[in-house]
């Protein structure tokens, strides 16, 4: 009998259980993609408030529909999250803090910081500083 | 190139379930990846059902007891069963390890056995590693010097020179790390992968090699060592707690630190 020689590639990521350092890594390249995408809306928003009264007046209308506001703290909490895991690679691009009990507790670090962060910004802009 | 979906021959179709003997009481389920070159049929999943009253405590024994009394046609690779060989390295409930040094009571419920991810299948759970040991022989694994031996003695290492290499030195190329990272699923044509790059700074730290300078030329490359983005797969996985994150990055300062001077 003729042996197959089409090898079938092994299940991958159909089987992986990632650990949640690589569940950080994937979200980081996300929301990386993320906000680079929301840059779009940012730009708008930007160009919305130089236009004048009437512009604004128009941006405010659609920046206050609530998927609008959704995707506006989508954008936030995105920052937040790629800024401190940014700085998470910078602390690994200093050769330390690589040992397998510093990394869960960095990665919960990561994400209470990116959710104080964005809580915090949203504290500040219901009620000021 | 980044595939997240099997190709259409790799896609898993429904195996055989083989029932536990009557009269057992303490039954385990092992889901086990088959794969046979000459059915010519796609990869399925075939299920056991165990008497682990009558069962070695590894993983590797019920992988055993499988091929010894249920199906003598279940392909893997073994050899010491004390995890210093590495050749019992697979995909076991999510995570890649040694099916040897791997208890069966540290698994709840069900336990899924693959090949270690994204690899080419010879059969059944053996995956090939040709492409794996052809990129650690690249790195030129052995020492290679400039000057020439002392006349009567050996090359000689301080003992801090010789702490140096360890946890290095342990790796035992089982592929475990290296198949757990995503980055080398997609680009194993050109990455080194963790295990090779933990080899590569293996022979960068050791004091007896005179080749340091072409062995970090050859590394500086945005592929061979730039394409770890610090998933930690590796690290969370070795079988043998080793640290090959902690390597890549330790290569990377020495690149810098050249670069500065």
């Amino acid at each position: 009998m003729a042996i197959n020689t089409n090898r079938p590639t092994s299940p991958h990521l159909q089987v992986y259980r990632l650990p949640l350092t690589g569940i950080i890594s994937i979200t980081h390249r996300m929301t990386g993609v993320m906000l680079s995408a929301g840059l779009i809306l940012f730009v708008y928003v930007i160009s919305a408030l130089a236009g004048g009264a009437e512009s604004y007046d128009t941006m405010q209308t659609i920046m206050n529909q609530w998927l609008f506001k959704l995707v506006g703290w989508g954008f936030i909490y995105a920052l937040f999250f790629h800024l401190c895991h940014g700085v998470r690679h910078l602390i690994w691009d200093t050769g330390s803090s690589f040992e397998l009990e510093t990394l869960n507790r960095y990665a919960m670090i990561e994400l209470a910081s990116s959710l104080i962060l964005t809580l915090m910004t949203f504290v500040w802009g219901h009620y000021g500083l | 190139m980044a595939e997240f979906t099997l190709p259409k021959n790799s896609v898993l179709i429904e195996g055989k379930t083989f029932k536990a003997p009557a009269g057992a009481i303490n039954i385990r389920r092992f889901e086990v990846y088959r794969w046979d070159p000459e059915s010519g049929e796609n990869p399925r999943i075939d299920a056991f059902e165990l008497d682990m009253d009558n069962c070695g405590p590894m993983v590797l024994d019920a992988i055993l007891k499988i091929k010894n009394e249920i199906d003598s046609t279940l392909t893997f690779r073994r050899s010491c069963r004390e995890g210093v060989c590495g050749s019992c390295a697979m995909n076991i409930n999510g995570r890649n390890s040694l099916a040897c040094t791997k208890a069966i009571d540290s698994y709840s419920g069900t336990i899924k056995i693959y090949p270690l991810p994204h690899m080419d299948v010879v059969k059944d759970l053996v995956p090939d590693t040709t492409h794996f040991f052809a990129q650690y022989a690249s790195i030129k694994p052995w020492i290679e010097t400039q000057t020439p031996p002392p006349a009567d003695s050996e090359r000689l290492q301080s003992k801090e020179d010789r702490e140096k290499l360890d946890g290095l030195y342990d790796c035992i190329l089982c592929a475990c790390c290296s198949t757990s990272c995503p980055s080398y699923w997609w680009n194993s044509e050109r990455y080194l992968g963790p295990a090779v790059l933990l080899q590569a700074y293996r022979w960068l730290v050791d004091s007896r090699d005179e080749n340091t300078g072409e062995r970090l030329d050859e590394l500086e490359d945005p592929f061979k060592l730039y394409r770890c983005h610090t998933i930690m797969n590796c690290t969370d996985t070795c079988p043998k707690n080793l640290n090959p994150a902690k390597a890549i990055a330790e290569t990377k300062k020495l690149l810098v630190q050249r670069k500065l001077g």
